[in-house]
């Protein structure tokens, strides 16, 4: 049917119009991305590790309108964040507790990106101009103050943040870093951080969080990774990737109570999501574009898997590959895995791998892992265990010492290089020590192998950006090359305490103040799995996990006390001070003035007539108004003159024309 | 003249090296350089040492809070700090140093007690009061000063302690030598690098300036202008020898002589110029002297540093509240500048008096104190030996001085080291320290006027004698 004139061509333009613009919103809602993971991993000393992964990504508005812009599932607060203050890079992490780099490991992707000093840490990098990246910062911790209910804004300050140059990504002059050792983290930072998923914790995985199991952790730390997706075609910036991630690790309540107490000690307890958190998965949110858990088996565990079942169970032998692992003699899976993730190299770690997609509210999905035979494995450690402490006692100076022990994984290296070559083991130390220790550097000292050393035979680099008294905070960054075959390092350094201003001091003044940990980093070091598998690589946690990123750990939080003056004394100490030197002044000036003679002259006028005194020291005063000198009324007693001249009519005259100054001042004034 | 000396002088010297060396070799026992009442923030030898690692490290030396002395020092002792003798112990270089310039102070005291006293037996004689010269008290006081310099417990601890307040004042006592030997160009130069130092001694431009105008210490002037004219009113025959001498004495007493000033502020301004450049060209890529100055008399000024120290002040700005800071920082230095005057005015006629007075009101009132600053005006105190016999309060004064020292460490360890006491302990003895300095200067005063006076009395009745 062809009408020539069709009534409804403009509205089907319109239509038209209104399809292509839903359909470009489409497009741009396609990529926005969010995807949800956990990853369950039980740990050697008969805990688990829990770790949530939420990634969101957004894509970059280049335009001028990118404020306006609305998104569907990124948040808002912070593209807006980014977008505001030029965010290239940041990472801002609330932790409590200490993760335990002995045993829980310290060679694997989570201990180097998710094990955090306690309380709050921040880095960012930014877009601006070097000039203005202070400033940008001061701002940042203000809005992230804001949007997590913590008190990042202590941050602002100079004295708590530095620019420290390798510790992390190499940007240079436009990174900021700071920590807060003291922050508590609770429920109130936790709040917002889920505010921010797009489902919440109303579903998906999420749900899983329970507050009282999640901070009954002996290690918990949530985190905020902001990155710059870059275009792989002509490596420009083209979108946010928002990651966001909570590491707890658990205690499993062990539910077997029926086995014999022997066993019971030896085997490790048997965990279920059900018993640890006290919830289960009732689905995935709608919103993700992925939503798995993962259960993951390091390579020391599966290796003393695979011995045991070679022990117990000795002509399966031939049956290797994947399928062995799903039935394995040491422990139990509720749920089958939908899918194994080997590594490359033979005996090494295995990851099950679990996609919540067919669960619904009455199947609900609950990891089960029921271990069956006692098994002893250790995590894999960093080539260097780092632990630092505090020297000298008393409260006027101390030292702090860095200790370096190898570990089994160096004497690993010193047999593979054996003859060939001195091997070399590159550690990077990055201190920051705020204003009040005030670190005197040329003290450093190096202790190798308990033997002092000379500095430079270690020390490839060394910067050096000393602390400025209510300024800035001290940075010493270190670069050491120490031979593999070495057992044991010590740096130290020595300080004293200082002395703050009553202001300065927190509530808890005599607890001590924290020297934020100091960060210890392995960059020949990379810690990342190798998994086989294509298809994984849309997953981001096991791209995470394969990222080869260098060892990274953190030393403990030193609590230094530092002496306190009596918080109750100011008004005392000022009128006290005062009065020493208004004593001093006053009795200085008094030998300076005293005339022994005129004292006598004046003592024998004043036992001859005493009624006139009052009326000569009224002539005295008159004598000085009129700037004659005192000398001259003086040795006259006689004071009808002196009292005469007192009320003369010059002197009226004089008050008179005073007064009349006052007064047309007064008026004028006004 | 009498050239007497005091008895044993040269083994009393000797002895009080030994006894620095003696201690040097325990530094590790002792750990005096760490003590408070030793090394403040300006004297410390161990941020001298951060300051010249910096420096050598191509960083600032005044980069971070550590170092906040004159470059010139850090070129002097820096290299000495990082320079180790085997076997020895550290900063033994340094130590030798402050020996030395400790040793070289006592012997211009000593010179300085010695024209001091020629020209004021001199004036004496000029005065006609002859028997009190020949008194038999009349110490030698120079050696008497050099020797409390050099055993007063307070410049030992000083020196084995590694403090540079040695080399501070040793520039002082050279610039009073040089004043007093009427030599401007020396006066000058220790005035000038006093003043670089430690900046309070810039005030004692008015002692040397008067000392080169009218001479050392002399009896008040007034009694040479009525000896004057009672010459001119009626000659007295008597030895003429003597008495043209004593005219000549009379005429330098009483006329300004404007000539040495000239000099020394030419020279003054001669050396200060040379220092500044010398300063400006090792601070030169790091700042320039305006940072020096920001870095050196700016922290000396605004008292950032609230460790504790013998003064009261570090307590009290660690307590004020800070919108009263300003404030109470110009009132405590204008304490010092206020008495200048009053002081100038009134003891013009002694000039090194003078010196020693501002000497004390500086050390008392400077931002921080450290026991070296009393070693100076306790060894000076040596010179007017004689004139401040009659001073009230010298036992308690001495044993206030000796019980203080003793109490200011136990409230000090009890406070910082064993917590068991608290700040105010040691603030007390700080306060009771301030308050013996007090009485010292105000006592002094007083003793010296009373001296004058003494003479003022002695004089007129011998004129009325020769009257009648």
């Amino acid at each position: 049917m062809a009408l020539p004139r069709n009534p409804t061509f403009p509205l089907s333009l319109l239509l038209l119009l209104v399809f292509l613009l839903s359909a470009t919103s489409a497009q741009q809602q396609q990529e926005e991305e969010f995807t949800e993971e956990l990853l369950m991993k039980p740990l050697p000393d008969r805990k688990v590790l829990a770790h949530f992964h939420f990634q969101s990504e957004a894509p970059l508005a280049a335009d001028e309108s990118s404020f306006a812009r609305h998104h569907h599932l990124f948040p808002k607060s912070i593209s807006q964040l980014v977008q505001k203050y030029h965010i290239k890079a940041m990472e801002l992490s609330f932790t409590q507790g200490r993760w335990n780099y002995e045993r829980w490991g310290g060679f694997d992707s989570i201990s180097s990106h998710n094990a955090k000093p306690p309380g709050v840490e921040l880095w960012a990098v930014f877009d601006v101009p070097l000039h203005q990246v202070d400033a940008s910062w001061k701002n940042l911790t203000h809005s992230l103050s804001g949007l997590f209910c913590a008190s990042i804004n202590f941050l602002e300050s100079s004295t708590s943040y530095s620019d420290p140059e390798w510790a992390f990504q190499s940007a240079l002059g436009s990174l900021r870093y700071g920590t807060l050792p003291r922050e508590a983290v609770c429920t109130e930072n936790l709040t917002p951080w889920l505010k921010l998923l797009p489902c919440r914790d109303k579903a998906g995985l999420s749900s899983l969080m329970d507050r009282p199991s999640i901070y009954k952790s002996f290690y918990h730390s949530q985190q905020l990774h902001l990155t710059m997706s870059t275009d792989p075609s002509d490596g420009s910036r083209s979108g946010i990737i928002l990651e966001q991630t909570l590491t707890v690790v658990l205690q499993p309540n062990d539910q077997k109570a029926g086995m014999s107490h022997l066993s019971k000690t030896k085997i490790q307890p048997s965990w279920s999501l059900s018993s640890i958190f006290g919830r289960k998965i009732s689905g995935r949110c709608v919103l993700a574009k992925l939503s798995n858990v993962y259960l993951h088996a390091e390579r020391s565990l599966v290796n003393q898997l695979e011995n045991l079942q070679k022990n117990t169970v000795k002509f399966a032998a031939n049956d290797t590959g994947l399928e062995d692992f799903r039935r394995n003699a040491g422990f139990e899976l509720s749920v089958t895995p939908e899918r194994v993730h080997a590594e490359l190299e033979k005996s090494s770690s295995i990851l099950y791998e679990y996609p919540i997609k067919e669960y619904t509210d009455t199947e609900q999905f609950d990891l089960g892992l029921t271990w069956v035979h006692p098994i002893v494995w250790s995590s894999p450690h960093a080539p260097l265990y780092a632990s630092r402490f505090l020297m000298g006692s008393g409260n006027e100076r101390g030292a702090i010492a860095i200790s370096l022990k190898s570990t089994e994984m160096t004497q690993g290296l010193v047999a593979a290089y054996n003859v060939e070559e001195r091997c070399k083991l590159q550690v990077n130390v990055l201190q920051i020590v705020p204003w009040y220790v005030k670190v005197y550097y040329h003290t450093l000292q190096l202790l190798v192998d308990e033997r002092p050393q000379a500095l430079t035979d270690f020390v490839e680099i060394m910067r050096v950006s000393p602390s400025e008294d209510k300024v800035s905070p001290g940075v010493m960054e270190l670069v050491l090359q120490f031979p593999c075959e070495m057992k044991s390092a010590v740096l130290s350094i020595e300080f004293d305490k200082g002395f703050l201003h009553i202001d300065e001091y927190p509530p808890d003044a005599n607890q001590g103040f924290d020297i934020p940990s100091a960060i210890i980093s392995f960059p020949d070091f990379h810690a990342g799995l190798q998994f086989s598998d294509k298809s994984q690589s849309k997953s981001p946690l096991l791209s995470k996990l394969q990222e080869r990123s260098p060892v990274l750990s953190y030393t403990e939080v030193l609590l230094v006390p530092l002496t306190t003056p009596d918080f109750s004394m100011p008004y005392n100490v000022i009128t006290i001070t005062c009065t020493v030197f208004a004593l001093y002044f006053g009795s200085l000036l008094n030998v300076l003035r005293r005339r022994v003679g005129e004292e006598e002259r004046l003592l024998k006028n004043k036992d001859a007539n005493k009624t006139v005194f009052f009326r000569r020291e009224l002539a005295k005063l008159s004598a000085k108004l009129r700037g004659r000198p005192l000398e001259l009324t003086l040795p006259c007693p006689s004071s009808s003159s002196s009292s005469s001249s007192f009320v003369s009519p010059k002197l009226i005259l004089r008050v008179l024309l005073v007064a009349g100054i006052a007064v047309v001042w007064q008026y004028y004034s006004q | 003249m009498m050239k007497k000396k005091v008895q044993w002088f040269w083994t009393w010297v000797l002895g009080s090296v030994v006894l620095r060396l003696i201690l040097l070799f325990f530094p590790k026992n002792l750990n005096l350089s760490s003590r408070p009442e030793v090394s403040t923030p300006l004297t410390s030898l161990r941020r001298l040492a951060e300051g010249y690692w910096l420096k050598q490290s191509s960083l600032s030396p005044y980069a971070g809070s550590m170092y906040h002395g004159s470059p010139l020092l850090l070129t002097l002792l820096g290299p000495l700090t990082v320079r180790r003798i085997e076997g020895q112990p550290d900063h033994l270089l340094c130590s030798l140093v402050f020996v030395i310039a400790d040793v070289v102070s006592a012997m211009l005291i000593c010179a300085a007690g010695e024209k001091l006293k020629v020209a004021y037996i001199s004036s004496l004689q000029s005065l006609g009061l002859h028997n009190l010269t020949e008194n038999s008290e009349f110490l030698p006081s120079g050696d008497f000063a050099a020797l409390v310099y050099l055993w007063n417990p307070f410049t030992i601890v000083a020196c084995v302690g590694l403090s540079t307040s040695a080399i501070e004042n040793l520039m002082v006592v050279l610039s009073l030598y040089g004043a007093c030997s009427r030599l401007a160009p020396l006066a000058a130069f220790g005035w000038v690098m006093a003043t670089h130092l430690s900046l309070y001694p810039a005030i004692l431009i008015i002692p040397v300036i008067l000392l080169l105008g009218y001479g050392p210490d002399a009896p008040p002037r007034k009694l040479f202008c009525q000896r004057k004219n009672l010459e001119g009113g009626n000659s007295i025959p008597s030895d003429s020898c003597s008495e043209e001498e004593a005219k000549n004495q009379l005429k330098v007493a009483n006329v300004f002589s404007w000539r040495p000033v000239v000099l020394f502020l030419f020279w003054a301004l001669l050396w200060s110029s040379y220092v500044l450049v010398l300063c400006g060209i090792y601070v030169q890529q790091y700042g320039g002297l305006q940072e020096l100055f920001k870095r050196t008399y700016g922290f000396i000024l605004t008292i950032q540093d609230l460790s504790p120290n013998i003064g009261v002040l570090w307590y009290f700005f660690a307590e004020v509240f800070d919108f009263f800071r300003n404030f109470f920082l110009i009132v405590f230095h204008g304490n010092i500048l206020l008495m200048i005057a009053p002081l100038a005015l009134r003891l013009n006629h002694r000039p090194c008096f003078l010196a020693f007075v501002y000497i004390v009101i500086s050390s008392m009132l400077k931002s921080y104190p450290s026991v070296g600053d009393s070693a100076l005006y306790l060894g000076l105190l040596g010179l007017f030996a004689y004139e401040l016999k009659d001073m009230q309060f010298s036992f308690f004064l001495f044993s206030g001085y000796i019980g203080v020292s003793l109490l200011s460490p136990v409230m000090h360890n009890l406070w910082i080291w064993r917590g068991t006491g608290n700040a105010n302990f040691y603030f007390a003895t700080a306060i009771a320290y301030v308050c013996l300095q007090i009485i010292l200067v105000v006592e002094s005063v007083s003793a010296m006027l009373n001296h004058d006076r003494k003479l003022t009395k002695l004089y007129t009745a011998k004129l009325q004698n020769i009257k009648s």
